[in-house]
């Protein structure tokens, strides 16, 4: 076997995010995805390029999606012949992609890679009554036309006026995502007013970003857009103290502390990134911004064991961090998707916590305190909103290009995602 | 005047009636309007051969925040244009939507021969039915007359072939335009590009703009929303029609207007003086002092920085029928007034550093008319008078250029007889007649501080008339 290569980060596209249902309503996973490959493949001038392998997924998907990815490459300038396959990990997707096509990097077996996400909550799959799509399964099975007649018989009106429309709730204890980072914040005792804080950081972090034009590389304009339309320059504490809270109803009635300014929105949007080893990068003359160095994957038991549903990252860190040498301070960046701002907090919170880190984690002593101004400098997904599979590869090039124009430096990325699971990752340059 | 055939056509049963029996449906054009942006839309970009203003073009575009868009012709305007900090996109992938776009320009500086203006074809034909009511389209090119090589000249030349046909074909309010920069021009093109892709220009189509590299600095204003700020402007004419329009465009720009028209008109002068903040001036522009009297108005406050020649008068007569005074009176006053009194403010050092003089023609001196020989001939000299004075002014870092309106609704075209006025109205691209603002919006452009490099020009206003064109 060749040594392994370093995985190197050129750089990345994404389209402008938008809040479910505004601009992208019209527009299917697969237009998303194929504007904004085509935009990277734009920007790194690879027509007609056979690429090692495109990775990606969506969150939400229809089912004729099934080759999503590589549908989507073959309607780029990219060579026709360039492989792509599917996959998903709920919010993990975008990142997870970026290690596996990283990992065939490393090991020589690709010279380059694309890692993408896309995900749409306006085009969403509905899913029929599933009475309804029973019988229609028979129908179609059926041998003989008594039998079938017999079959629709069965049809009730109520079975096509109750669609099953998916959601984001957790299978297992019927609760939403929501809920459940709500009951989190009760457990860590997270108040109201840090997290609307955190919320506020993040629009202005984002909006700050843009002003600096921090962007005009890493974004295509795609139907009508140019700016993530969540961004509110304008938003301030009083605007957000006025929300009300939107997931305490039956976790903690009256009590809650989760708003629809300190959670994320559903979105729409997809980004891209491309990943390479140094020799290709240098052969077609790109520069690189950064290298993807370390990764890790993390699950917690939230059904038996009851531990929050979005923890898993706060696990996935520490292990990773071992096996790194390196401390949760020695980091000039720290990306911690902000699913809900009180998921961030709780994930603090924990690392700070002595008995947590020695019971629950098996540190010898906590990790400690991070430096809160390296934390999501240019915003993250509360203020460019939060398309499931997307908002990994946001993190990963936006990240990649804040350290090459650093110079050096190391980033922490940690995701969590249904499931009760967390990825996590360290860039460095 | 109100037009009640364009309302009609826009609404309800009207709506319905005129597209079952075909009729003419203009559009109701978009007007300028404060806190607007300059266009609301993105733009599409295209461009053939080594386009040779795309970096000017994004860092323009940058600092109108304008969304662009590139047709695959020109890749290489994601860079340029991430360069200048702009976020940009392909047009249209395979299998995404196409997107409507509010402009489209196209940067045909590169095409060196005829043989190359394939990439005119594709990018016009790819985007013809992707844009918007009320878009605009801009082709730029080299001043062909500047083309050393004969075949660059010709392939140049053609544009303007190509853009007056697509100012026809378009329809739907949608104003076509070619504008010839010269070379060390680049520098000139924002304010032109601010009138022709704003709804300012909603009345002028089909027009050639030719920018050249001023002789003296010429500075782009410092806010493009009051372009016209610290201005001292000269309006003849402005108690009524047009010129009272000018005078207000001009005021909203942010300038200082002195309205000037006959005696007789005194009251509604001082009415418009006051509304604007400016101030009035009772002068009969043919008076033998007029011309002093200017001199030492315009040295009293300073000098002027613009001078508009608004004021024009009509005695239509067929040439049997006509008076030697219905000829002189018009010749006086729309041109040999003009030219006494520019002699004078000039020789008497009354117009400012990079002064502007804007005249007023018509169509009329450019087509001709029944009964007008005598306006005809005051306009067409007042085009000549433009061509021969702007070289020597620019020297003086002066411009001089003129405005060409076709069928503006004013008192002057309402009093027509109905048969002729309707058949003004519709005889042109836009299929109605312009609103005295359309031709002060042009003068304003002439007028900006950022205009240096346009001089000698004869834009119409018009709608694209099939008069004269
Ligand atoms: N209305 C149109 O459709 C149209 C078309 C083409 C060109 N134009 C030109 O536009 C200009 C303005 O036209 P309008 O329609 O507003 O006309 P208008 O008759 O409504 O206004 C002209 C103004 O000029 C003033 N004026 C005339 N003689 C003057 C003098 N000797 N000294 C001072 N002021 C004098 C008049 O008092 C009047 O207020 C004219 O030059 C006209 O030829 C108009």
């Amino acid at each position: 076997m060749r040594e392994i290569q370093r995985i190197a980060i050129i750089g990345g596209n994404r389209i402008p995010f938008a809040r479910s249902n505004t601009v992208y309503s019209n527009v299917s996973n697969q237009e998303m995805m194929t504007a904004t490959l085509q935009g990277l493949a734009d920007r790194f001038n690879l027509h007609n390029e056979c690429m090692g392998e495109v990775a990606g997924g969506a969150v939400i998907k229809h089912s004729r999606d099934y080759n999503l990815v590589r549908e989507s490459t073959l309607s780029t300038s990219l060579a026709p012949e360039t492989p792509a396959f599917d996959l998903q990990q709920a919010c993990g997707t975008g990142l997870e992609a970026c290690i596996l096509i990283g990992n065939k990097i490393a090991l020589g077996q690709i010279e380059n890679g694309i890692a993408c996400g896309v995900d749409s909550t306006s085009d969403a799959p509905i899913a029929i009554n599933e009475k309804l799509r029973r019988i229609l399964l028979d129908i179609n099975s059926a041998k003989s036309s008594r039998k079938r007649l017999s079959l629709l018989s069965k049809l009730r009106p109520s079975m096509f006026v109750k669609p099953v429309l998916p959601s984001n709730s957790e299978s297992r204890t019927g609760l939403s995502m929501g809920e459940h980072a709500e009951l989190m914040a009760r457990e860590w005792q997270i108040s109201r007013e840090e997290q609307d804080q955190l919320a506020l950081c993040s629009h202005q972090n984002l909006a700050r970003a843009y002003e600096h034009g921090l962007f005009s590389d890493l974004m295509t304009a795609f139907n009508g857009c140019s700016r993530d339309n969540n961004l509110r320059d304008d938003l301030s504490m009083e605007k957000l103290r006025k929300l009300k809270p939107c997931f305490d109803k039956k976790v903690a009635p009256n009590q809650g502390t989760l708003t629809p300014g300190n959670s994320t929105t559903l979105t729409d949007g997809a980004s891209a990134v491309l990943l390479a080893n140094d020799n290709w990068a240098k052969e077609k003359n790109l520069p690189v911004l950064a290298y993807l160095t370390f990764s890790e994957v993390a699950a917690v038991d939230f059904y038996e064991k009851k531990e929050g549903l979005l923890m898993a990252p706060v696990y996935a860190v520490p292990r990773m961090l071992h096996r790194a040498g390196l401390k949760l301070q020695d980091f000039d960046y720290y990306e911690i998707h902000e699913a809900f701002a009180a998921q961030v907090l709780c994930t603090l919170k924990a690392w700070e916590d002595k008995d947590f880190c020695k019971n629950r984690l098996g540190l010898s002593r906590e990790l400690g305190k991070i430096n809160r101004l390296k934390l999501n400098v240019n915003g993250s997904s509360l203020a460019t909103g939060h398309p499931f599979a997307a908002t990994g590869a946001r993190i990963v090039t936006t990240l990649a290009k804040v350290l090459a124009q650093k110079g050096s430096g190391r980033g922490l990325i940690s995701i969590c995602a249904a499931g009760g699971q967390g990825i996590v990752a360290i860039i460095e340059r | 005047m109100k037009d009640s055939y364009l309302n009609f056509t826009n609404v309800g049963i009207g709506a319905r009636l005129t597209s079952i029996l075909g009729l003419p449906r203009p559009e109701i054009l978009e007007r300028y309007e404060t806190e607007k942006p300059t266009i609301t839309g993105a733009v599409l970009l295209g461009g053939g051969g080594k386009s040779e203003l795309l970096e000017v073009l994004a860092t323009l575009f940058e600092s109108m925040r304008t969304q662009t868009l590139f047709h695959s012709q020109i890749p290489e305007w994601l860079k340029i244009a991430n360069d200048s900090g702009l976020i940009t996109g392909r047009w249209e992938a395979e299998g995404t939507h196409v997107q409507k776009v509010k402009a489209l320009v196209f940067d045909a500086t590169g095409l060196k021969e005829s043989s190359e203006s394939e990439a005119l074809h594709r990018f016009f034909h790819d985007s013809a039915k992707s844009i918007l009511p009320c878009g605009r389209v801009i082709v730029f090119g080299r001043t062909p007359e500047h083309c050393n090589q004969p075949r660059k000249a010709a392939m140049q030349a053609g544009l303007e072939g190509l853009i007056r046909s697509l100012a026809k074909e378009y329809k739907r309010g949608v104003a076509a335009q070619l504008v010839y920069v010269a070379e060390g021009a680049e520098n000139q093109m924002e304010s032109t590009l601010r009138f022709l892709l704003s709804p300012r220009s909603a009345y002028v189509s089909g027009q050639v703009i030719r920018i050249a590299k001023p002789k003296k600095v010429s500075r782009a204003p410092r806010d493009w929303s009051a372009p016209l700020s610290g201005k001292k402007i000269l309006v003849t004419g402005s108690a009524r029609g047009i010129g009272t329009a000018i005078a207000e465009v001009m005021a909203r720009d942010g300038a200082k207007v002195i309205c000037l028209d006959i005696p007789q008109a005194q009251s509604e002068l001082e009415k418009l003086a006051a509304k604007l903040d400016g101030s009035a001036l009772a002068v009969d522009l043919t008076g033998d002092d007029a011309p002093e009297t200017l001199v030492s108005e315009a040295r009293a406050s300073g000098g002027w920085d613009v001078i508009v020649h608004n004021a024009g008068i009509t005695r239509d007569k067929k040439m049997a029928n006509m008076r030697a005074d219905l000829w002189n009176s018009v010749i006086d006053v729309n041109l040999s007034a003009q030219e006494r009194i520019n002699d004078a403010l000039l020789g008497g050092g009354a117009i400012n550093k990079s002064g502007r003089i804007i005249c007023v023609s018509s169509i009329s001196g450019i087509a001709g008319n029944v009964g007008q020989a005598n306006y005809a001939f005051s306009k067409a000299g007042v085009i000549g008078m433009v061509k021969s004075l702007a070289p020597s002014l620019a020297r003086q870092g002066i411009t001089i250029n003129a405005v060409a309106p076709g069928f503006i609704e004013t008192q002057m075209t309402a009093s027509m007889p109905l048969g002729v006025r309707e058949a003004g109205r519709r005889l042109n691209s836009m299929q109605q007649g312009g609103q005295p603002e359309d031709v002060a919006e042009a003068v304003a452009w002439f007028a900006s501080s950022g205009s240096g490099g346009v001089t000698g020009n004869i834009i119409r206003v018009c709608g694209q008339s099939l008069l004269g064109a």
